[in-house]
């Protein structure tokens, strides 16, 4: 009877072998029948599964070192946000104007006023907040590791030669590749978010660093060794110094690279204006993704704008020959403290 | 004896990877081209020996690529010789420890740069406190010192001023007053002026020998310009291909090349301001006439005999009279004592004045013009085509 009722019955039994050969997958028979004219029709290194060993194993063994790495993170990133959101948006819009002012100059310094008003204004101002905290806690870390390293592969060439494949590796690969497997060790959050920030924006850092340190003139490493320079004086004294500018420059990128991450690190719950675009995309609310985006680009602006002039400040107080506290904002209460005291 | 204050003994440098093997080789007597082809290895410095006494200004000269960089370099060790070595005040530099070899070069030796390489993020006072600063000294007693090496180049009034506000020679002032600052034994200068326009090269090198006059130091100084190793060195040495092949005073070098290239270094040099009148003044084409009391007469008898027209009057310990001619003794009484036929206008030079100082007075001189040592003695006569063709000189004509 059930065979009956059943027009398939006949076929049933035949099933399970046709399920065992695709479970089997495709690998057994592509090494049974090898075909030396298409050799690359199966997978003969089973790269993806050695990664996920590798990364099951390191999860499973070494959970206790990425959590410890945890634990500075996440207190610089919530001593940070919980700093940024205790000041009032007014008071930290005019500190941060006057410090524009003191770095680059009154025109900065309405440019920022007039960003972060707007950034407050479209209602974007906690959000802002939150991205700044984990943007400068990225920047921090990537400069307690970008400038070691960067100094240290620009004094050994071996070295060089191997963490600058890592370096292109770690800009190349795409964030979506990463983004897992650092879920996985670190759990999700703001410091796995800070974490893949770190990983995209840590390079130029490094490369710049060494570039800078590589840069300085041979004839001013030659003077330092003929004055008896010992090589932490030459690297304080003189490559440091020298490579100020290019250092700077890394510093900038990595804030920028940092800030261009925050959409991605959204995907992992990091909160911010990331968050703000990625929730817009996905409702469909392009009012919400452009609020974001626009406070992405706002905040970038002048963030971009303030570490540049703090490169070229110096060349430009050197022209100048005036002292940083006879300047800006500093400079006029300088000044009218001066006054002051002279009556 | 001089005081010996750097010797450089059989020193090698060879530049390359495998300099150990080139080194065996040329010991064995193979030849640099040679070598360079079975190894790959330049030869920077092939078995350099000399000393540097104290006080003196010690020029090495050559061409490009004749390793007088690479000499230098030496002397303070910021290249490591092959094999050999350098002794500095007795001490060998080239088996110091690098903390030692530091102290040296912070309190001992000093170096000025072609490229004046101030450091671009100090200003002048802190560039020429760099050394001292390195050394450890008090801000106080450091800036103290620079702004008297500062005064001495004549840059105090610039002490906080950027390097990139100043003129080359102003930089390399700078530079100076910097190897200066620390008071060295020795200062070495690397083609120091040869970035300077020609005024302000001339006007560094009168500087250089002002600052020396008033404190003697020991300078080695690199250079390939002769007029520059001349005007300044005590002793020169010219290398040729890394190998010193002559050393001596300038003057030394000038009368006795020992080879071509050095020869050639010399060809077209203004030799007027090197050769001294006794270089070229001589005894034969004039007649020289001992005074003996007999009268003109005599004296036109014996010009007439060697048919000149001019006779150089000496004593009988040759000490120079006076010149007379044909025509100044006809214009005297026969008896009359020789004295009187003086030709005024002619006067003796000293045999040390310079070739250049004295063309006026062989130009306006009727007759070859005497020239005398010291003690007043008659060393010989130049004549105008005499000098002429000395100041043309021609080194390969000489031999």
């Amino acid at each position: 009877m059930a065979t009956a009722a059943n027009p398939w019955g006949t076929q049933a039994p035949a099933t399970p072998p046709n399920n065992d050969w695709l479970i089997n997958d495709s690998n057994s028979k592509v090494l049974h029948h090898f075909d030396w004219l298409n050799p690359f029709d199966g997978t003969l290194v089973p790269f993806d599964k050695w990664v996920e060993h590798a990364l099951n194993w390191t999860v499973e063994n070494f959970r206790g070192v990425f959590q410890a790495i945890r634990v500075p993170v996440d207190g610089t990133l919530s001593l940070l946000e919980n700093f940024f959101q205790a000041i009032p948006p007014t008071v930290f819009i005019v500190l941060m104007a006057l410090l524009a002012w003191q770095i680059a100059g009154k025109k900065l310094a309405f440019g920022t006023f007039v960003s972060l008003v707007i950034i407050g204004l479209i209602g974007a101002w906690s959000e802002m907040m939150v991205t700044l905290s984990l943007v400068f806690t990225s920047v921090i870390f990537c400069m307690i590791i970008g400038l070691p390293l960067g100094i240290w592969i620009a004094r050994s060439d071996r070295a060089s030669s191997i963490i600058r494949p890592i370096l292109d590796a770690m800009q190349t690969t795409p964030a979506f590749v990463y983004l897992v497997p650092v879920v996985m060790l670190f759990g999700i959050g703001n410091v796995p978010g800070v974490v893949v920030t770190i990983i995209f924006a840590l390079p130029p850092l490094i490369r710049l660093t060494n570039l800078g340190i590589r840069q300085v003139p041979e004839d001013l490493i030659e003077v330092s060794q003929s004055f008896g320079a010992s090589p932490w004086q030459m690297l304080f004294r003189v490559q440091l110094p020298v490579a100020m500018p290019t250092i700077m420059a890394g510093i900038n990128q990595t804030l920028m690279l940092s800030l261009s991450m925050v959409v991605f690190a959204s995907m992992i719950a990091v909160g911010g204006l990331g968050q703000m675009v990625l929730r817009g995309i996905g409702r469909l609310d392009m009012g919400l993704a452009a609020v974001g985006g626009l406070g992405i680009v706002l905040l970038a602006v002048v963030l971009d704008r303030m570490t540049q002039a703090l490169g070229l400040r110096e060349k430009v107080m050197h022209r100048q020959r005036i002292k940083w506290y006879k300047k800006g904002p500093i400079g006029l209460l300088y000044t009218i403290t001066c006054q002051k005291e002279k009556k | 004896m001089r005081e010996v204050i750097i010797e450089v003994k059989n020193i090698y440098k060879i530049f390359g990877d495998a300099p150990k093997k080139a080194l065996a080789l040329l010991k064995k007597g193979v030849t640099k081209d040679e070598i360079f082809r079975r190894t790959s290895q330049t030869i920077g410095i092939y078995d350099a020996s000399f000393e540097i006494y104290k006080g003196e200004i010690f020029v090495i000269m050559g061409l490009s690529g004749s390793g007088k960089s690479t000499m230098v370099r030496l002397m303070n060790r910021l290249i490591e010789p092959t094999s050999g070595q350098v002794y500095l005040d007795g001490d060998e530099i080239t088996a110091m420890s690098q903390s030692e070899l530091r102290k040296s070069r912070r309190e001992k030796i000093s170096m000025v740069f072609q490229s004046f390489a101030l450091m671009p993020h100090m200003n002048v006072i802190d560039n020429v406190a760099f050394g001292l600063e390195l050394g450890g000294m008090k801000k106080n007693e450091r800036y103290e010192k620079a702004l008297n090496a500062l005064e001495q180049v004549g840059l105090k009034d610039y002490s906080f001023s950027y390097p990139d506000e100043l003129s080359g020679g102003m930089q390399q002032r700078v530079g100076l007053a910097r190897a200066l600052a620390n008071d060295p034994r020795v200062l070495l200068m690397d083609e120091a002026f040869s970035a300077l326009d020609p005024l302000i090269r001339a006007e560094m090198q009168d500087e250089l020998l002002k600052l020396q006059a008033e404190h003697e130091r020991t300078i080695v100084f690199i250079s390939h310009d002769l007029d520059e190793a001349m005007k300044l060195g005590d002793r020169i040495a010219i290398m040729q291909g890394g190998v010193v092949v002559q050393i001596g005073t300038p003057d030394e070098i000038l009368k006795n090349p020992v080879n071509d290239y050095v020869r050639s270094f010399f060809r077209g040099v203004n030799v007027g301001g090197i050769m001294t009148a006794r270089d070229i003044a001589s005894l034969q084409q004039v007649t020289i006439i001992q005074k003996d009391g007999n009268g003109t007469l005599a004296a036109l008898q014996t010009l007439h005999e060697h048919d000149r027209e001019f006779g150089y009057i000496v004593d009988k310990k040759r000490k120079y009279l006076g010149v007379v001619s044909v025509d100044s003794l006809k214009a005297k009484p026969k008896r009359d004592s020789i004295d009187l036929a003086f030709i005024k206008e002619v006067e003796p030079v000293l045999e040390t004045t310079y070739l250049n100082d004295l063309m006026g007075a062989v130009a306006k001189s009727p007759c070859a013009v005497p020239v005398v040592n010291e003690q007043g003695k008659y060393v010989g006569a130049i004549s105008k085509a005499a000098l002429l063709e000395s100041l043309d000189y021609n080194w390969e004509e000489e031999e």
